[in-house]
């Protein structure tokens, strides 16, 4: 506990640097994903050469999650220009790895959307692309958070292995601990990136609440509306 | 009025499910278009706002053929009820309804006013306004669906089996409510069920199909109960059998009418003056 106190500066600015380095990648892969899972939906839904390369795509990027990190993070400085030591090297890598974990969900998501909700809308006159960002994208919403929670969690702790690099964050407290022998500064790394972690997905169901009231409702009554669930509906 | 001129679909897998249909629709009248599943009905119901758009043929609606309209601004202008209200879960009652307004550009707020007039118009009450559907009755729903149906003040209003889902008490409601509807605003309804009595109900015009939306006969409910066209006809609507193959019985008590499995169906009056159909 003594290090803690005697260390808190550091703490809060590894904590600092970590958020820097772990926040844009949640945000980029979600920004990022979404549009690719829509492109694979289309794609499925049309024939040929097309309908096979939607499943190709899909395939393509949950593969970029099995690229071992240390590796990526040594190679991209040399694809993108960038400083072995530079933070933007995390940055792209942890987008890639939250686009392999969100794209399949968002096309997951986009494709639950309730066919005959999708139609109705069509029919009373949303044109395409307002039926996307008012109908398909927020009846997806459910599905896509559930998808950027897993990303949040994951980026948040995947951060840590740039310390192997040099690129400060929380996990410069483990190698830091572990070449020092410190094991208060080890544990303290563990605590507060799982901390991190928590709090980062406490604030995501938090403003899933807020944006997505008709969720709770829902369920409240028995349950998504299908139309199986109208037939059964009470009678008035 | 709308007019088919020898319409055909033929989708993508071969399927013809409209094969040269032509009939008019005329204004500020209900048209039931009736059939058992395959007849082409809701294909044909579909073609009206450009959901579907024909193989061959044209539409017209009030001498425009609709081809020539954009499909998202015409369908902004008709009104469309289909089963399972298809109302959006995420939006409210009152939003619902206020949709197409708003996306026709309507303010929101006088958007929301409006409709919260148009839930008294199909009898609902407005502490529902700012329930989700999910939370209300299958006969709410289509209630609510029929009030998104007319909030554009639509002169055409389609409607694809609104009331297949709910049970038959409700659907009683439903069927009287939207007469009585129809009555003070006059819409020009194009209608699509495959159950005889709600067509006969509801239809000034009914339109019998089969296979192929091949019209077997076209008329009112009295026309095609007194004269049907074939065997096919009178077996659809079950005039050879059943309850609308009535006779007169003597009892102790006066004469009644008994269908054809020999229970009691009602009773002869005088006709009433205007009662015909």
């Amino acid at each position: 506990m003594n290090w803690i106190a005697n260390n808190l500066d550091q703490v809060g600015q590894l904590t600092l640097a970590h958020l820097a380095i772990a926040l844009p990648p949640i945000v980029l892969s979600f920004v990022i994903s979404v549009p690719i899972g829509w492109l694979a939906n289309r794609l499925r839904w049309s024939r040929g050469i097309l309908r096979w390369s939607s499943g190709a795509l899909l395939t393509l990027c949950v593969l970029l999650y099995a690229i071992p990190s240390f590796p990526l993070f040594v190679a991209l400085p040399s694809l993108i220009g960038t400083g072995l030591r530079d933070p933007v090297n995390v940055v792209v890598g942890l987008t890639l790895y939250g686009i392999a974990l969100m794209v399949r969900t968002s096309a997951d998501g986009l494709a639950a959307v309730d066919p005959d909700v999708r139609e109705s809308a069509t029919a009373v006159g949303f044109s395409g692309w307002s039926r996307f960002w008012r109908v398909e994208l927020p009846l997806s919403a459910p599905v896509l958070l559930a998808g950027l929670r897993v990303v949040a969690v994951s980026t948040v702790s995947l951060t840590t292995v740039g310390a192997v690099l040099g690129i400060s964050s929380l996990g410069t407290l483990f190698t830091d601990g572990f070449q020092r022998n410190i094991p208060a500064e080890i544990a303290t790394g563990i605590v507060v990136t799982m901390a991190i972690a928590l709090i980062i997905d406490a604030i995501l169901v938090l403003v899933g609440r807020l944006l997505l009231p008709w969720v709770r409702a829902t369920s409240r009554a028995g349950g998504p509306r299908t139309s199986r669930s109208v037939k059964q509906a009470v009678v008035t | 009025m709308i007019e088919f001129r020898s319409v055909s679909k033929q989708f993508p897998g071969g399927t013809v499910a409209v094969n040269d249909f032509s009939l008019v629709i005329p204004s500020r009248k209900t048209t039931v278009l009736v059939g058992s599943s395959g007849s082409g009905k809701t294909t044909i119901l579909r073609m009206i706002n450009r959901m579907i758009d024909p193989t061959s043929g044209s539409i017209e609606i009030d001498g425009e053929d609709i081809s020539t309209l954009q499909p998202v601004k015409l369908r902004r202008r008709i009104g469309y009820v289909m089963q399972n209200s298809g109302l959006l879960p995420h939006f409210s009652v009152i939003d619902n309804v206020a949709t197409v307004p708003i996306l026709s550009g309507m303010p929101k707020k006088k958007a929301r006013e409006q409709s919260l007039a148009l839930l008294d118009t199909v009898g609902l009450d407005r502490s529902l306004a700012h329930r989700y559907p999910s939370q209300l009755s299958g006969g709410q729903q289509q209630r609510v669906g029929v009030a998104r149906g007319l909030a554009a003040n639509p002169n055409i209003l389609l409607m694809d089996e609104p009331f297949g889902a709910v049970d038959p008490i409700v659907r009683a409601e439903l069927q009287a409510e939207l007469i009585r509807l129809q009555r003070e605003l006059d819409k020009t309804v194009v209608f699509v069920t495959h159950d005889i009595d709600e067509a006969f109900l509801l239809g000034d015009q009914v339109v019998i199909l089969e296979t192929g939306g091949h019209i077997v006969q076209v008329g009112s409910p009295t026309e095609i109960l007194s004269d049907p066209a074939n065997d096919f006809v009178a077996s659809f609507i079950g005039a050879d059998k059943g309850k609308r193959a009535l006779t007169i019985r003597k009892t102790p008590r006066g004469e009644i009418l008994v269908d054809s499995e020999g229970r009691a169906a009602g009773v002869l009056v005088p006709a009433q003056d205007g009662a015909d159909r």
